[in-house]
């Protein structure tokens, strides 16, 4: 054993530069470079992208290239099953429903992510000022979101669209009335959070200024819970004029959402089931992708999961 | 004659003032800081140190009393530009590695926003040619630069903060614990480097900390805090050599050193507040009982700390 | 000499997303009954992954225990069940750490958790558990125990809620004690109140220590045996003495100058240990601490150095011991305090196997 150690040679001082000490090994990644590894690794959600992707291409897709266009009368064939020809069936006025779950996806999904893309920038402003300015103003702002809360949404939606007609855009702005609140919450709560980082002092000392600190600093390191919200705001907003539409309130034939058709199907229920049974399905699908990936958003942005 | 680059005059900072929770975090401190010198303040949890460090540098408000840099009054100024240009000479370096840097910038970014804000260069090249020559400065390299906190060690974070400050030319920098948090070797690293910077940026510094050892070592004077007040204020050897208020004593008595002789036969000091048995005719205040020794205490206690000094 | 514990080959590898970590690498030392052992090292040495293997605390999904053997008080607990681990865990050997506010229940009153672990390991009454509870809880030197007992964690201080985890920590009289970094988070003297504390109830009960920490003046005040560590194995081991006045380890030098003496004068600079310590997803061939090394070997980056023994009971994991290594000089901090120690060996002694 000792023999085979014995080179002499080998026991000589090496020069060694220490300096190259400081190197760092590992390729760079960035904070969302890692999130988004993470997300990747969740097979499920990974699963509901595609699923979504397959859906917004469908919407966009189908309508333009479908024979049939969604307000097509075909009085001779209402009401028919799925078959060849309707691969979704007939309605009452033996329009394709096919194609018309498909017009219906554009105005839902267009709902949904607009109303919460408008929640967002509603909520990061407000909820942003209140939580970094604090004291007085955060109480007064903050205030103003609770009594807000307080007033039931249904009804505030219900009043604005009896007073401003029952258009899509009446309804996207009627749900950003109270939408904005929860974004503004968990705004102002991350807010709170990080304003007392060490970065964040760090910024004001070298004499940032109040835009600066928010927009560069506070703000971004916010962005995963305000993601993951927005993410889970859609689904909520497509669910909302789904039940608005399905009892009534929503918005007027022959436009067609997802809920409209479900109003339409439910009394067709017992003789027609694909009426129903369509629409309601990819209600429910696109919210289940939704919430699944708004899930997995939210467990690859938590720090506490990082190395 | 030494310069005052800062001077503290019975500096209040009480945190819920008038409420029932009240707390007295700095309660009537003065010293002053001499340019190119740089002046430890330790003490433990609650004692102020920090409140001190970030009341200076306007992070926090003063209930009362006054932080003068070079002759102006810090919390008054009320002109942008004014207070732009104290942000330029007055720094600091924080406590936490890992909470002192954006985690989603670039270290090129993070160290040049100082320059950023204040204007200090023209183009794209110039910004990227004054951080790599930063990065070098702390004993980092270019590769550096395009990367992101969370890649590096505690150290390396630690010096990132120290290249941040110094992009802008400060004269004063306050270090807020900025080794308390890392490794013993990597502390050494930090305080060689602070040492180098000193002497060739001829920096003037605030080093609070609470590690007794590494604060003597690169201080040239120390003040001791002690619930909001400042008990005792000498010359780095002076306080080690020669402790006169029986709380400095306590402290100095309590720290394990890393030899097993010294270990075996070092008896500790309890410190009890009773002992100075203030009435109300007292009016303890800091009274120097030798050149440059300062000691928190009453007219009594002082003729008896300068027997003491006398005959140490 | 009677062992408690004794830790032959340990090896421990972490599977995570950027590699598998090797955590610890071979790690081997022993504890006599009564002694108290100081496990020194900095982030990434694997000490405290070496005080949660002994424990079994290990979250054995990412975590393994690919090699060797943990012999508690006679009987190997690497192939013990987790049920079987329950019965030992509080009796035979506790934990203390760093932090006691999150390993304090914030909801439970602080005389139920004492009680609770009273009652897992004995039958007794609930009476007795609260009389035993409260006598640690003055044992431990918190005043006014009796009322105490009814409070929650909240309502005390870190140095009171250090001196409750201790408390809950020796209920049950465990023979081993380990404390993973115990005072790093207190204040100076609070500090010193918490280990003068640990001293008197390691006489009073018995128990042997394990204690982790980085702080050099900690281990010169508590240890009787000290075991330096570096990227995941022990290079140096010996009594209290040993290490501090003839350390042979060129990270041991590394780390005692790196202290600042209280006595040094303003003009020497620090001696810090450049760089910093290795990636251990890709463990470097031969002596992992070579590469921030002035006294670096060609060999350093070739084979792993063996142990070399310099007394019964100083061992050093260096090819500097080797004869045919050049006499080099420790820096000057170290030179200082240098001196000859009775029983040291003429020549070090290279071991074959373990220690």
């Amino acid at each position: 054993m000792t023999s085979s150690v014995g080179e002499k040679e080998k026991f000589v001082l090496v020069r060694q530069n220490l300096e190259e000490a400081e190197k760092i090994e590992k390729k760079s990644i960035s904070f969302w470079g890692d999130a988004f590894y993470r997300f990747r690794q969740n097979k499920l959600a990974m699963f509901c992208v595609f699923l979504l992707l397959v859906l917004v291409a469908m919407a966009i897709f189908v309508p333009w290239f479908s024979k049939y266009d969604y307000d097509t009368n075909d009085l001779m064939n209402t009401n028919q099953p799925p078959s060849a020809k309707h691969w979704f069936g007939t309605d009452d006025l033996g329009r394709d429903v096919f194609v018309r779950t498909w017009v219906g996806a554009r105005i839902s999904l267009t709902i949904g992510v607009v109303a919460a893309l408008i929640d967002l920038l509603i909520g990061v402003v407000w909820g942003g000022i209140a939580g970094y300015k604090g004291g007085r103003v955060d109480e007064v702002m903050m205030r103003i979101a609770d009594i807000l809360n307080g007033i039931p949404y249904l009804l505030v939606i219900i009043l604005f669209m009896v007073v401003f007609g029952q258009e899509l855009w009446t309804m996207i702005l009627a749900m950003t009335v109270t939408g904005w609140i929860n974004m503004a919450r968990i705004v102002r709560g991350q807010v709170l959070q990080l304003k007392n980082q060490e970065f964040v002092l760090a910024a004001r000392t070298l004499g940032a200024s109040f835009n600066r600190i928010l927009f560069k600093h506070v703000i971004p390191n916010a962005m995963g819970p305000i993601l993951v919200t927005l993410t889970l705001t859609i689904p909520s907003a497509i669910f909302t004029e789904a039940f608005l539409s399905f009892l009534g309130l929503g918005l007027n034939p022959p436009l067609a959402s997802w809920g409209t058709m479900a109003n339409e199907g439910l009394p067709a229920l017992e003789y027609y089931p694909w009426r129903l049974f369509f629409p309601a399905t990819f209600i429910c699908l696109t919210m289940f992708a939704l919430n699944v990936i708004g899930d997995g958003l939210r467990d690859a942005i938590d720090p506490r999961l990082r190395k | 004659m030494a310069e005052k680059l800062v001077e503290v005059k019975h500096l209040k900072k009480y945190f819920n003032a008038g409420k029932p929770n009240m707390v007295k975090a700095i309660d009537d401190v003065s010293f002053d800081i001499y340019k190119g010198e740089t002046l430890g303040l330790v003490g433990e949890s609650g004692c102020g140190k920090s409140t001190t460090g970030r009341t200076i540098i306007r992070l926090y408000n003063a209930t009362g009393g006054q932080v003068l840099y070079q002759g102006k009054d810090v919390h008054r100024i009320k002109s942008k530009k004014e207070l732009k240009e104290l942000n330029r000479k007055m720094q600091m370096i924080f406590q936490d590695p890992y909470a002192s840097l954006n985690p989603r910038m670039k270290v090129v970014d993070i160290i040049a926003e100082g320059m950023d804000i204040h204007g200090l260069v023209k183009n794209k090249t110039e910004r990227m040619e004054k951080v790599v020559e930063l990065l070098e400065t702390v004993g980092l390299n270019e590769e550096h630069a395009n990367r992101y906190p969370h890649e590096f060690s505690g150290g390396q974070r630690q010096r990132i903060g120290i290249a941040r400050a110094l992009a802008v030319n400060p004269e004063f920098v306050i270090a807020d614990e900025p080794i308390s948090a890392l490794d013993v070797s990597i502390q050494a690293q930090v305080v060689n480097l602070m040492k180098r910077l000193q002497k060739e940026k001829g920096l003037t510094y605030l080093f609070i900390a609470h590690d007794l050892s590494m604060v003597k070592y690169i201080s040239d004077r120390i003040g001791v805090m002690y619930f909001g007040k400042l008990v005792e204020l000498a010359p780095s050897d002076d306080l080690y050599k020669h402790p006169l208020h029986p709380y400095t004593k306590s402290l100095l008595s309590a720290i394990p050193l890393p030899d097993p002789d010294y270990e075996r036969s070092r008896k500790r000091i309890p410190y009890d507040p009773s002992v100075h048995q203030y009435t109300d005719q007292d009016r303890p205040e800091m009274r120097e009982v030798a050149p440059g020794h300062f000691v928190y205490c009453s007219e009594r206690e002082f003729e008896q700390y300068k027997k003491e000094y006398e005959n140490r | 000499m009677e062992k408690i514990l004794e830790i032959k080959d340990l090896e421990v590898k972490f599977h995570t997303q950027s590699g598998t970590v090797h955590a610890l690498r071979g790690v081997n030392f022993h504890l006599n009954k009564g002694e108290t052992l100081a496990l020194v090292g900095e982030s990434g040495s694997g000490k405290s992954v070496t005080a949660q293997a002994i424990m079994k605390l290990l979250p054995t999904p990412p975590a393994e225990i690919t090699k060797g053997q943990i012999i508690l008080d006679g009987e190997d607990i690497v192939p013990k069940t987790e049920k079987q681990m329950e019965k030992i865990r509080g009796n035979v050997v506790s934990m203390i750490f760093q932090d006691p506010m999150t390993s304090l229940n914030p909801t439970m009153r602080v005389g139920r958790q004492i009680d609770e672990l009273i009652m897992k390991n004995e039958k007794v009454s609930r009476q007795e558990a609260k009389r035993r509870a409260i006598e640690l809880l003055d044992m431990v030197g918190i005043p006014n125990a009796a009322s105490r007992y009814y409070q929650y964690p909240h309502q005390f201080s870190g140095g009171m809620r250090q001196r409750v985890m201790i408390a809950i920590a020796v209920a049950a009289r465990p023979k081993l004690l380990i404390a993973d970094e115990p005072t790093t988070a207190l204040d100076v003297t609070i500090q010193a109140q918490i280990l003068e504390l640990m001293k008197r109830l390691k006489e009073k009960l018995e128990t042997s220590i394990i204690f982790i920490t980085h702080d050099l003046g900690v281990v010169a005040n508590m240890a009787d045996r000290v075991a330096v560590m570096y990227a995941g194995q022990i290079v140096e081991i010996g009594t209290s003495d040993e290490i501090f006045y003839d350390p042979r380890h060129p990270y041991t030098w590394g780390l005692l100058s790196s202290i600042p003496s209280l006595d040094a004068n303003d003009g020497e600079e620090l001696h810090a240990i450049p760089g910093s310590p290795p990636d251990l997803t890709k463990p470097p061939v031969g002596d992992a601490f070579a590469r921030r090394s002035p006294y670096a070997l060609q060999i350093d980056f070739e084979k792993e150095p063996p142990m070399f023994q310099v007394s019964e009971t100083h061992f050093v994991k260096s090819w500097l011991l080797h004869p045919n290594a050049p006499k080099v000089e420790p820096p000057k901090i170290v030179q200082q305090r240098r001196r000859v120690l009775p029983g040291t060996f003429e020549h070090p002694v290279l071991v074959e196997g373990g220690l």
